[in-house]
């Protein structure tokens, strides 16, 4: 398994490639894209995080101290990040999730994503994640 | 004649590189700039005559309070209101419709009714939703037909003796739409309510004549106006707020206080507790001049061009939506592209330099009627020119390309 800073270094490596912000943006909406990420059935009331204007699903599962997401949104770009959050925090153990330092976002230029005015849900789904995995170790304690 | 050029120059932040494109600002319905002489009455008030006001007798206390009634002499010219003490300063329209609706808690009973319409911002429902709760009243909502016109014949039927007070927007944040609000406040007043307009949108836009229309209250924010933030103004007919319970308790609001009973001020003051924003209600007279000074007539103009240009230039893009198009619409054009996210085309013209609004427009009920969950927003000033318009749909389609 690779560890969570490993992955968040291949993906600060791989947006260091692109030229500008339009080959950044082609490659996260590519990844909105094509990725199916979560099962239609999951995509409840209960697990939309909501954001002003683009929302987020976000389905949880555990398996032996592995936590497992998938997530979807209505809108491209925040499915794009999503996918990419997933990519890093999804499949790892839950003690490593909680404390997971997320500077990867800020070194690939999409801190702005995350500000409190874009209202996209995001913020709000890394807090869930983390809350998740943090719950999830004091349960097994 | 609106020469923009001119007009531009007096705007410094309009002068600014985003994402490294030249600024194109069209999100003017949440809020416009503001011009330098906004600015400078803003930094003249505060290097030359700070004080607080309607309390010292002393120099600078006395000049403050000079300017800052000065401003409600200002905005009683400007909407033709009969006397200057119907001119309450609040924090903006919010405000402005907090103090009415919270006023009418304890002057509406179980059985009264009060109208708001499917088109308003939550500013005009919320505050209504929470004085009915209170009072025991019953909120009623006019719905709107697919052009995004309020469905007259509806309103009609909903009027009745038991209906108290209407509260309805000017021109809608999200759609555009301009109400017939001379109709509307005549059909109020044959069954004996009253009625409250929400003018945020339409006091930059249109001339509003308190006595013409004969309005019972009227709201605007000077934000909007190319005025400072944390300005509104109540306009309300002296009579009825005499009748109107104060809102907030505090200084400068009151007559007389003992602990066994107070007495409150006269209007205005009676609405003013506290310490206002005394800056930027001095400073919101120079944006009312730098408006009254172009003519409130010429600037419509303009805004209408810019609105038909807009519309024009937006239909030649494929699968263009238009929220609302109805017949009387002012300063701005909402819509959606077919299998885009608004949010999408949001970020991916920010990225181009163009400031535009997306999502619900804090009017969620509106987005739920059309069945979207939001749209993008273009919203007009008066210096926003064509070649902007052009720009802006240059960035449109190359987000449509990008997102396909």
């Amino acid at each position: 398994m690779e560890t969570i800073a490993a992955i968040q270094e291949e993906i600060v490596e791989e947006f260091d490639m692109f030229e500008n912000w339009v080959e950044k943006y082609e490659y996260i909406i590519e990844l909105g894209k094509t990725l199916p990420m979560i099962d239609e059935k999951y995509k409840i009331d209960e697990n939309l995080i909501k954001g002003c204007q683009s929302r987020v699903w976000l389905h949880t599962q555990h398996n032996n101290g592995i936590i497992t997401y998938t997530a979807d949104s209505d809108a491209i770009i925040t499915k794009g990040i999503v996918a990419i959050l997933i990519r890093v925090l999804s499949n790892q153990k839950a003690g490593e999730i909680a404390i997971a330092n997320l500077a990867f976002i800020d070194e690939i230029g999409l801190k702005e994503q995350l500000s409190q005015t874009r209202a996209n849900g995001l913020v709000s789904m890394i807090k869930e994640m983390k809350l998740y995995a943090l719950g999830y170790q004091k349960q097994i304690k | 004649m609106i020469d923009v050029g001119k007009i531009r120059a007096q705007f410094p932040v309009l002068h600014q590189k985003v994402n490294g494109k030249d600024l194109v600002y069209f999100d003017n319905g949440a809020s416009t700039q503001k011009p330098q002489v906004v600015i400078d009455a803003l930094s003249y008030y505060y290097s030359n005559d700070n004080a607080n006001i309607h309390r010292g007798v002393h120099y600078l206390s006395q000049l403050a309070t000079d300017k800052f009634e000065a401003t409600r002499g200002a905005v009683q010219a400007f909407i033709n209101a009969k006397n200057s003490c119907e001119i309450i300063f609040t924090k903006g329209t919010t405000d402005s419709i907090n103090l009415v609706a919270n006023g009418y808690r304890s002057m509406l009973n179980k059985g009264d009714e009060v109208i708001i319409s499917e088109m308003e911002h939550h500013s005009n429902i919320v505050p209504w939703q929470m004085c009915c709760k209170v009072s025991g009243a019953t909120l009623k909502v006019i719905p709107i037909l697919d052009n995004g016109d309020l469905d007259m014949e509806a309103f009609k039927n909903l009027l009745s003796e038991k209906t108290k007070l209407v509260a309805i927007t000017h021109i809608s944040n999200a759609l555009g739409t301009i109400n017939p609000v001379k109709e509307l406040i005549a059909l109020t007043h044959k069954v004996g309510a009253k009625i409250l307009i929400d003018g945020a949108q339409a006091t930059p836009h249109t001339e509003v004549d308190v006595q013409e229309l004969n309005v019972d209250f009227y709201c605007f924010s000077a934000h909007k106006m190319y005025g400072p933030t944390g300005v509104g103004i109540l306009y309300g007919k002296k009579a009825l707020l005499n009748e109107l319970p104060p809102y907030q308790g505090g200084g400068e609001m009151i007559k007389e206080v003992s602990f066994e009973k107070t007495t409150y001020a006269d209007l205005p003051q009676k609405f003013e507790a506290g310490t206002p924003n005394i800056a930027g209600v001095i400073a919101f007279k120079a944006a009312l001049d730098f408006i009254t000074n172009l003519g409130i007539d010429n600037i419509a103009k303009h805004e209408d061009a810019l609105v038909q240009y807009a519309t024009k230039q937006l239909s030649t893009i494929s699968g263009m939506q238009f929220i609302g198009e109805a017949r009387k619409r002012a300063a701005l054009v909402s819509f959606n592209i077919a299998g885009l996210h608004p949010y999408d085309i949001g970020i991916l013209l920010d990225k181009m330099g163009v400031a535009i609004r997306t999502g619900h427009h804090c009017a969620q009920p509106i987005m739920e009627r059309y069945n979207v969950p939001g749209t993008v927003r273009m919203s007009f000033g008066v210096y926003n020119k064509k070649e902007e318009i052009d720009i802006c749909i240059t960035a449109i389609k190359k987000a449509q390309t990008m997102l396909a």
